[in-house]
């Protein structure tokens, strides 16, 4: 290295699983692991709204439980299993949770949704049939601007149902409103 | 007239538009096939998969970080500003001061008041003075620190009743008197005479908090000034247009060689609106240093750079007759602006504009104030100037109704505006559902079964509301169309859309493709939109004033049928049928009578291109001329106005004040619904912004030292706004009325619902406790304060005591249309005392 000594900073040199595949990041050891992802490993799908714990937008899972990657260093990282939301699509298709999430527009701006996801699917995980009360506390460390959550917590229950091979459809409040008349209407078919 | 001989009396490649009268919505039918069906939104994939590129996710190769320097001071002249320290340190590229960029800028052409860096005077803390570009952003931030400033304190102006009383020092060199930015007064019908006939004169006042947007995005923008002399802009910006303005302006350089390219927003709200001090400085940085420039803002800074709800004092007077029919209204209100003009002006008139499309208001005076304070400025927020009188009005009738012992929903009802009707200030009104809204929400939430006789501490309240569908005029005069959309079809069968709209989260970019593939018979999700892109996509001047899904409806739909008219007349010459017997569905083009003849899109897109050339339409949208021809008649006309009432309960504790909102019942009148489900996403969304606004969302200044001008706390987590623990239940009802100006009857959703909710909330505590709360937000603190007063025998009442003297000008006066009027004002000079009623 022929920078100037000025610059010169000891890198932490550190080695964990991000999305089920190993990673080594050489990083400054003041890094958080919301930096190490987007500005080392360019996962820019984990987004930030404040940096400092407030809004729950960073959210990702590490050992399968969600943490705010703005406050968690990169270093806290070693040996670890990270998940964000890129891996949560498989070849196969969206996980049920961002089919639901898209099929329902539970993602307008969709700048809180990958932390939204990451934390319904925590929840999931270890809940397979959350109630109404379960899914508002779990996610109540997430804001969101644009939706008033309605359709979060919708798709939450839609997504759970599917998870558990049940052949659920939204409600057609949720699709249309409350006394809306669809009659005439032809089905949708959503994109893949 | 059926739509096929619509299309066949219209040129395929004619630019005019067609009359307005030609232009009668599509009506609700079961053939829809797109339009009025609940996708899924076209980027829902990208965004609920993380790929979604917002623009603090761009990273380009040597591209350098920039931090701005911002005032601690509210209010000073700046003696020096010195970055020759800075320039010396290591990592450190460029650093620039307001001397670097010495042209203004603004939203509005008669506010052009705002410098990238502050040249020699600070109006607030948080004004930007000078900017670092480094090798990373540590570099640029501790850069920050070596930067000298001599700062000599000015008085700083920190509320409304300060710009009052001290003329001196103003803020700006310019505006209307002393402090005061604007100062208007327009009177429309007899006033006088309509306050004489009231069987019933009822005056009150309120005040209503400035509210911040708080999207979850912070503002970032990436320029890249490259080697062949042309700049590019990545901005999260709900206006690229105004930005691409305001760069050429104050870079000086020719716009055509600008590009800027406004990315997905991570929510707006208004607060991505007008062109910042950020996107200029990165701008200016990568033309001085050659490589490409990033600014994230931080946290703290989105609340400096705020544009949000203007907290605003108001006075209004009513008069009515016995049945509540309205017979004068005086409103009068005064903004605290901030410290630049935004859209100051702008929201000063829309105070005024849109209390008479609601209920019949034959006599109407208005006079506003905007005045300048060292505080961060203000400017559009989801509503834009209207939830403030919104809220006043509704909770005053409330008190009329009252006062009259009318039920407050009947008496609304039975003075609505009508359909195709023109208000006392020359609004020309549409469709009109606000009837049906009422009903709906009357119904639903056992209005008449409950109200009034729920026990202590449980109440409904009841509001209703209008918005516009896009402003008539746009923000600098011309007389181009607001918005363009070009269309490509290729052999492939592919289609591409091409439209200058920004997608903020509300779903334009959807919109686009819905109306497209309507008109096309194709799946929307094989339409490629390419959105918000000044050097590839015609001009759409942005994502405000809920102009984007009537507007780009209308050019899309123009922008289709013309190709489809191509599409058309080549497969009826294949087919050998005439042309009216050719229906595009499903992907194919074929005989109405004999669905098995046809073919597959792709083929027709073939046939049209060996007959017509290479396949390219356009579209556009230029709103209605307005009816009023007055000052400042351009704020308020639009080419349709959306309609909501709401229903709220609360749950209040007596003891403390602290109250639930557990269930909204809220009716909407889109028009006609492009996408239901995301239609009711937006008034889902809108009502969660209207509780907050209502129940705890402020932008608070400190007490004590430096008084009302340093921010209480730019926080997300001390800016309280409602997690999934307050969000209330929420019962949508969407009353389609269709507008002929709307593409398939459409109006705007985006900001409308918001309106009733401040003034329902207010009105359900009355029912709840019987106080009544005349300043929003509503805290648990004001609502156990008027609880004591109710104890202690005082009127149960918290809320503003006075109104200061402001010196509006004396009225403009307006024949109504009632009285004959052309909308145009007298020139008689009025005589009579100016603003202020003893």
């Amino acid at each position: 290295m022929s920078e100037s000594p000025s610059f010169e900073r000891a890198k932490a040199h550190v080695g964990f699983t991000v999305n089920g595949e190993p990673v080594e990041v050489a990083f400054a050891p003041h890094k958080t692991l919301l930096e190490v992802l987007r500005e080392d490993l360019a996962l820019t799908g984990t987004k930030h709204g404040c940096e400092l714990g407030e809004c729950g937008t960073c959210a990702v899972l590490v050992d399968g439980r969600p943490v705010l990657s703005c406050l968690y260093l990169g270093l806290e990282c070693e040996g670890r299993r990270v998940d964000t939301v890129e891996g949560m699509a498989t070849a196969a298709g969206l996980h049920p949770l961002q089919k639901a999430f898209a099929d329902l527009g539970a993602a307008q701006c969709g700048y809180c949704t990958p932390g939204f996801l990451l934390t319904a699917k925590a929840l999931l995980e270890t809940n397979s049939r959350p109630t109404f009360g379960e899914i508002r506390e779990a996610l109540a460390g997430n804001l969101c601007r644009c939706t008033g959550y309605v359709k979060i917590f919708e798709a939450v229950e839609l997504a759970a149902a599917w998870m558990r091979g049940e052949d659920a459809q939204p409600r057609k409040e949720t699709l249309y409103g409350t006394d809306f008349d669809e009659s005439g209407l032809l089905p949708v078919r959503n994109a893949p | 007239m059926s739509e096929s001989s619509s299309r066949d009396r219209k040129p395929p490649l004619e630019n005019s538009q067609p009359p307005l009268a030609e232009r009668a919505p599509r009506r609700k039918s079961a053939k829809t096939r797109v339009v009025g069906r609940p996708y899924a939104k076209v980027d829902a994939a990208a965004k609920v998969t993380g790929q979604t590129k917002f623009a603090d996710d761009l990273f380009l190769p040597r591209m350098l970080h920039c931090k701005l320097l911002r005032s601690k001071v509210a209010h000073a002249r700046l003696r020096r500003v010195d970055v020759s320290k800075v320039l010396a340190m290591p990592g450190v590229v460029a650093a620039v001061t307001g001397r670097d960029l010495p042209i203004s800028f603004g939203i509005l052409p008669v506010s052009q008041d705002e410098h990238a860096l502050a040249p020699d005077r600070v109006r607030y803390v948080g004004d930007p003075i000078a900017a670092v570009a480094a090798v990373d952003e540590d570099v640029a931030f501790d850069a920050l620190d070596a930067i000298e400033i001599e700062y000599e304190p000015l008085p700083p102006i920190g509320s409304i009743d300060d710009a009052v009383a001290h003329p001196e020092p103003r803020i700006h060199d310019y505006g209307d008197a002393g402090n005061f930015h604007k100062l208007v007064s327009m009177e429309f019908g007899d006033v006088a005479k309509g306050f004489v006939e009231a069987d019933h004169v009822s005056e009150d006042l309120f005040f209503y908090e400035g509210s911040t947007h708080l999207p979850l995005e912070q503002h970032a923008a990436v320029a890249d000034f490259g080697p062949d002399g042309k700049l590019t802009l990545w901005s999260a910006t709900q206006t690229p247009h105004y930005v691409h303005r305001a760069l050429a302006k104050v870079l000086q350089m020719p716009a055509a060689r600008i590009r800027v390219i406004a990315t997905p927003n991570g929510g707006g709200f208004g607060g991505k609106s007008d062109p910042f001090n950020h996107e200029i400085v990165v701008a200016h940085l990568s033309r001085i240093t050659g490589r490409p420039v990033k600014i994230c803002l931080t946290r703290e800074e989105v609340f400096y750079c705020h544009r949000g709800r203007h907290p605003t004092l108001m006075r209004v007077r009513t008069g009515v007759k016995r049945d509540g029919a309205i017979t004068a209204m005086h409103f009068q209100t005064i903004l605290d602006g901030g410290g630049y003009g935004s859209y100051g002006v702008a929201s000063t008139y829309y105070t005024g504009a849109l209390q008479t499309v609601t209920y019949n208001v034959p006599a109407y005076r208005f006079d506003g104030a905007r005045a300048f304070t060292n505080k961060p400025p203000c400017g559009p927020k989801r509503g834009h100037g209207t939830p403030q009188p919104r809220y006043a009005l509704e909770v005053h009738l409330d008190k009329i109704a009252c006062d009259l012992r009318l039920d407050p929903a009947e008496m609304r009802k039975a003075h609505l505006v009508p359909p195709n009707s023109l208000t006392a200030n020359f609004l020309r009104v549409g469709s009109m559902g606000l009837g049906a809204c009422i009903d709906k929400v009357v119904a639903a939430s056992g209005w008449r079964e409950r109200r009034g006789k729920l026990p202590f501490g449980r109440g409904l309240g009841l509001a209703c509301s209008s918005y516009i569908s896009g402003a008539g005029l746009p923000i600098y005069w011309n007389s181009m169309p607001q918005s363009g959309v070009q269309l490509k079809l290729d052999r492939g069968g592919g289609v591409t859309v091409f439209c200058g709209s920004v997608d903020i989260g509300q779903g334009s970019d959807s919109v686009l493709a819905y109306v497209v593939a309507e008109v096309l018979g194709i799946d929307p999700f094989d339409i490629r939109v390419i959105t918000a892109d000044t050097d590839l996509t015609p001009v759409d001047l942005g994502s405000y004033s809920s102009r984007v899904t009537l507007m780009t409806g209308n050019a899309a739909l123009q922008a289709a049928e013309r190709a489809r008219e191509l599409l058309v007349e080549a497969a009826a010459a294949k087919l050998g049928i005439p042309k009216v017997r050719v229906a595009l569905a499903e992907g194919r083009v074929f005989d109405v009578e004999d669905p098995e003849s046809g073919m597959p899109f792709a083929d027709a897109v073939v046939l049209a291109e060996a007959k017509f050339g290479t396949i390219g339409t356009v579209g556009s949208y230029t709103p209605p001329p307005s009816a009023g021809r007055y000052r400042g008649a351009g704020v308020g006309p639009s080419p349709a106005y959306s309609y909501s009432a709401a229903v709220v309960e609360v749950e209040v504790d007596p003891e403390t004040g602290i109250y639930t909102v557990p269930k909204v019942w809220i009716a909407h009148d889109v028009g006609k619904c492009i996408n239901p489900v995301l239609v009711v996403g937006q008034v889902e969304g809108s009502v969660y912004m209207g509780l907050g606004e209502a129940m705890m969302e402020e932008m608070a200044y400190r007490s004590g030292v430096n008084a009302n001008v340093v921010h209480k706390f730019p926080s997300l987590l001390e800016y309280k706004s409602p997690t999934t623990k307050e969000m209330s239940e929420v019962v949508t009802f969407l009353v389609e009325d269709p507008d002929p100006n709307g593409p398939f009857g459409a109006k705007e959703v985006g900001q409308g619902p918001l309106l009733p909710i401040p003034p329902a909330v207010a009105n359900a505590l009355f029912d709840a406790v019987g106080v009544r709360i005349d300043e929003i937000p509503a805290t648990p603190e004001k609502v156990h304060a008027a609880l004591k007063l109710a104890r202690a025998g005082k009127p149960p009442r918290v809320g503003p005591t006075r109104f200061p003297d402001v010196p509006y000008p004396p009225p403009m006066r307006v024949l109504s249309p009632e009285e004959g009027g052309d909308g145009r004002a007298l020139q008689v000079a009025a005589t009579g005392a100016g603003g202020v009623r003893s």
